[in-house]
């Protein structure tokens, strides 16, 4: 089996991550979704490390979760926040720019 | 001595400062501070005549630049003075008329309130007249220009409680905007052309520039020389400007302001020496003024109407010569400078009649006057025989040799503005001869005034006869002095070139020629108003006669052609703007505000609906990468 | 990170020079459990659901980290992933409970089939570029690896990337003042008394009485069981409104009904033949 495969995965992957931030509406699933998003790249990434025979596609990916990480903590403190204020998890609800 | 110069026109100047700024204080003393500044600068002038008289001939002009005006970059525009042989006769002529009618106005105004404001303005004009025939360039000249015009304005609606006297004031300050309009496309044609405004440059490289540009700024500086020197088609406010106290009419409207376009088309000669369709321009509209001037001033009852249609017609005469080229400007100069003479001594005169007459203007209501007031009648009756061209009175000398030298133009057109000058002179000896009848001679026709008070006739005072009196030696002696060994000829040449035209009709004939239409018009007039009583009211008169009471019909022609076709293009205008420009500005206004509208439907303050479009160009930039990548 | 396993250690191996079958069927296997783990994530109803399917995806990437010689990231992806960032998801789950959000019903027009049209285009493009890529050839991670995996990111962490490695550091701290800056609340005025909080029940007129209690006839006393009105049918009031947006109630009106009518039936059955007794003899008497 050639890696490349890993590939193909990781993009079918970040796909349905971005098919669910699309359709769904509860904030905390589209946060999901962005993270499932953010492992597909780190898989990408690690699957390049092994492809170029060097470890620099790791710590990109080592990163990414440290990244991944920190989004998580403040977006989900904001989340938190909206609900409180709004009593709603939903990204529609929360239409301050509507016209 | 080139430091004089600016003196000229900084102490007439300096004059109107004092007068303007220094309030009520200077009331009582503002008419002899006036007249002292203004027989400063003729004594400026006397100083700068001598030191040009000590040069040789070739060798009179005088150059100064006071400061450098407008530098900016390639652009040079200086306030520079140049002071040659033409300059210095127009100059002698403001400062010596203008001086005389200072004093005359001494007496004339003593009994206004607003007399010292009175002088200021004069002071004005008189600082502004000299700034435009001593400037250098023509921006200077512009500067001048318009500065004599904001003068006449002021000076026509000095009376401004009289509604009159308020639009006849606008009247000129309008009509003169559209001659100044075209002095200053002549301007930038010229700065175009040349790269310059100075005089020297530009008339020396008059011919190197095309004929169809040297037309177009020729019949550009005609446009102006019309505006100002009130020539058809712009003359209808010279009539209007009668409003204005007398002494303005005799020096701004008879004896200088007016020729100002006469010294722009001869000071420019050499463009249109270069440019034979506006000299043809030119011609035409001196005869065919020359000859309006003088029907008008034929049925006008009001005298000093009736002087102001003969100072149009005698400005026609000048235009005429000074449009015959080399051959002519000399003797439109010359006739300038006699015409300034014996018309402010003819507008004195009026104005003095006006005085004794409690300010009646009608001649039909005159009468007799010779014997009530003795100085007044000699000097304007010498006054009259110069300007109708009497022999040995200046206007015989001036006027003959533009009849001379119109016939000297040759050809069809030689004749054709011969015969117009000639008949302007058998005319001119009509209406002179009438204004002066009707004055002076036949039984009084005297009417109450609105207060019930017959008219007392008396002399006017000694400030008033005494100009009257230098102007009438001025009138009789200025023609025959001037030529004298041709003495005139010689001194303006250098600036003007001559050239001795070859008339079809020899000089003794034309001569003869002027004599004899002389007599024919006075024969008619005398027949007219000597022989039987004159009545009050005018008749009805002729079909021509009515309209040269309306002034041949000019404000209806104005009117007409002008403000009701003004309106009917501002109307359409305004239709255009309403529909075409408003149509386009609001179309692209509303198909902006619809396609927003449905624009705004993508800003649906969803932020899954962003995502989305965020993402389609995430894949629109991936296919544009691939597509790179394959190419 | 003291490496592996022994299946670990010989995934790498493997790794390290060419597939071997046993990581391709490994790779088939647990890609099908990725994907259908990731679509789980997405389309289910429930937020909870979604971080169960969520969390056993990121199991199986970190697998695939093991199989590609990324040991320390493997164990990072289960520890830190799995283990630390899932379960703050699950407990802003339950803080959050569950709201209409959590309907898959598309409430704004054609949002469904752009995204569909999009995440298509996308994931077909993104498939093309990989194999206009045709990555035929590799270099295995084995000589990378020889070090020691850890050893070799260690090294590259603290020399090629320290300053991004120092920023992070950076980042991190900032994210938790942020998170804490964000969801710490003064208290800015003073907590209601009781009396207060009567009184204004009293203004706002809505429910003046405390909630009735779920359950009925002490039977049924659980709280997903909805009290019943006179006329039987329930009260919503009485059980939670999560529980009810979730459809987690249990309706058992019909059910008590039931036995009611079933206890009517009897006692009516005995009285019957008391009264068809009592009939008889009145029919007799007749």
């Amino acid at each position: 089996m050639n890696p490349v495969n890993y590939l193909y995965l990781a993009a079918l992957l970040f796909t349905i991550g971005a098919a669910g931030v699309l359709i769904r509406r509860n904030a905390i699933v589209i946060f999901m979704c962005v993270e499932l998003m953010l492992n597909a790249c780190n898989l990408a990434f690690v699957t390049f490390s092994r492809l170029h025979g060097n470890l620099d596609g790791q710590i990109i990916a080592f990163f990414t979760m440290v990244v991944a990480a920190a989004e998580v903590v403040v977006g989900l403190a904001i989340i938190v926040t909206i609900f409180r204020s709004r009593h709603s998890a939903s990204v529609d609800d929360a239409g301050l720019l509507k016209l | 001595m080139e430091n004089l110069i600016g003196l000229l026109v900084v102490a007439p100047l300096l004059g109107a400062a004092v007068l303007l700024c220094g309030g009520r204080r200077l009331d009582r003393g503002g008419p002899w501070i006036g007249t002292l500044f203004a027989a400063a600068s003729l004594a400026i002038a006397a100083v700068l005549f001598a030191g040009l008289l000590g040069r040789d001939a070739d060798d009179r002009t005088l150059d100064a630049t006071a400061f450098s005006w407008v530098p900016v970059g390639g652009f040079r525009a200086d306030v520079g003075f140049h002071l040659d042989q033409l300059s210095m006769t127009f100059v002698l002529l403001i400062t010596g008329v203008g001086t005389l009618i200072h004093l005359y106005s001494v007496g004339y105004m003593a009994h206004d309130e607003r007399r010292r404001r009175f002088f200021g303005y004069l002071n004005l004009f008189l600082a502004a007249m000299l700034l435009l025939v001593v400037a250098d360039n023509y921006l200077l000249l512009y500067v001048g220009w318009e500065g004599v015009g904001l003068a006449s304005y002021l000076l026509i609606g000095f009376w401004q409680h009289k509604p009159s006297a308020a639009t006849a004031a606008k009247k000129a300050f309008i009509v003169n905007r559209v001659g100044d309009m075209g002095l200053s496309i002549a301007i930038m044609l010229m700065f175009t052309t040349f790269g310059t405004f100075a005089f020297g440059p530009v008339l020396e490289r008059a011919t190197e520039a095309g004929e169809g540009k040297l037309t177009a700024v020729g019949l550009m500086l005609l446009l102006a020389a019309c505006g100002k020197s009130a020539q058809v088609p712009l003359q209808s406010w010279l009539g209007d400007a009668m409003e204005g106290p007398t002494p303005v009419s005799a020096l701004i409207h008879a004896a200088t302001m007016v020729t100002a376009g006469v010294y722009l088309i001869t000071r420019s000669g050499a463009i249109f020496n270069a440019a034979p369709d506006a000299q043809t321009a030119v011609v035409t509209v001196g005869a065919v003024t020359l000859l309006f001037g003088a029907i008008v001033g034929c049925a006008k009852d009001d005298i000093k109407k009736a002087l102001a249609g003969s100072t149009m017609s005698q400005i026609g005469y000048m235009i005429l010569a000074a449009g015959l080229g080399p051959i002519g400007y000399v003797f439109a100069i010359m006739h300038l400078v006699t015409h300034g003479f014996f018309k402010a001594g003819l507008f004195l005169g009026a104005g003095s009649v006006m005085h004794g007459m409690n300010d009646e203007v009608d001649m039909r209501r005159y009468g007799g006057l010779r014997k009530y007031m003795p100085v007044t009648f000699v000097t304007f009756g010498l006054g009259y025989l110069a300007i109708i061209g009497f022999p040995g009175l200046s206007g015989f000398f001036s006027k003959d040799k533009i009849i001379e030298a119109a016939f000297a133009k040759g050809g069809t057109e030689g004749w054709i503005l011969g015969g117009a000058a000639l008949l302007g002179a058998a005319i001119t000896a009509y209406y002179m001869t009438r204004v002066m009848l009707l004055t002076f001679f036949g039984e009084k026709r005297w009417q109450p005034d609105e207060r019930g008070e017959l008219p007392h006739p008396h002399e006017s005072p000694r400030t008033m006869t005494i100009p009257m009196i230098v102007l009438a030696v001025g009138s009789v002696f200025a023609g025959g002095l001037f030529s004298i060994n041709d003495v005139f000829l010689k001194w303006l040449e250098p600036v003007t070139g001559h050239a001795e035209g070859h008339s079809p009709v020899s000089a003794l004939t034309v001569t003869a020629a002027t004599m004899v239409v002389l007599v024919i018009g006075v024969a008619i007039a005398w027949a007219q108003y000597g022989r039987r009583p004159v009545p009050v009211t005018a008749p009805r008169g002729s079909l021509l006669t009515r309209a040269a009471r309306r002034d041949l019909l000019q404000d209806d022609f104005n009117h007409v052609v002008l403000v009701r076709g003004g309106e009917h293009l501002t109307r359409s205008l305004v239709y255009v703007d309403h529909s075409l420009v408003d149509g386009v500005v609001n179309g692209t206004a509303a198909s902006v505000g619809g396609l927003s509208g449905r624009m705004r439907k993508l800003q649906n303050g969803y932020a899954r609906s962003y995502a989305v479009s965020m993402f389609g160009g995430a894949a629109v930039l991936i296919a544009a990468t691939l597509l790179m990548r394959a190419v | 990170m003291n490496a592996s396993s022994p299946v670990v250690s010989s995934l790498a191996a493997s790794a390290a020079s060419t597939t071997s079958t046993g990581e391709a069927v490994q790779f088939w296997i647990l890609a099908v459990v990725a994907v259908l783990g990731a679509l789980g994530a997405v389309f289910m109803r429930q937020a909870v659901h979604s971080a169960l399917s969520l969390a056993g995806t990121m199991i199986v990437l970190a697998v695939f980290y093991l199989a590609n010689g990324a040991y320390f990231l493997g164990v990072v992806q289960i520890v830190v992933y799995t283990g630390a960032i899932m379960m703050l998801f699950l407990f802003v789950v339950m803080l959050v409970g569950v709201t209409a959000a959590d309907s898959l019903k598309e409430t704004i027009k054609g949002q469904r089939w752009l995204a569909a049209l999009c995440v298509l285009g996308f994931g077909t493009l993104l498939m093309a570029g990989i194999a206009n890529a045709s990555l035929k050839e590799w270099n295995g991670i084995g000589r990378a690896n020889a070090g020691g995996n850890v050893e070799g990111l260690a090294a590259l962490l603290f020399t090629k990337y320290v300053f991004a490695f120092e920023i992070t550091g950076a980042l991190l701290i900032t994210a938790a003042v942020g998170a804490m800056v964000l969801t710490h609340r003064e208290r800015t005025e003073r907590a209601a008394t009781q009396r207060e909080l009567a009184e204004r029940r009293i203004r706002e007129g809505k429910q003046i009485t405390p909630l009735p209690a779920p359950g009925v006839y002490a039977r049924h006393n659980a709280v997903d069981i909805p009290g019943l009105l006179p006329d039987g049918t329930t009260s919503d009031l009485t059980v939670s409104p999560t529980l009810r947006a979730r459809g987690q109630v249990r309706d058992v009106s019909g059910e008590a009904l039931d036995d009611l009518a079933a206890l009517e039936q009897r006692s009516g059955d005995w009285q019957e033949r008391g009264r068809s007794e009592d009939a008889g003899a009145k029919g007799a008497g007749k």
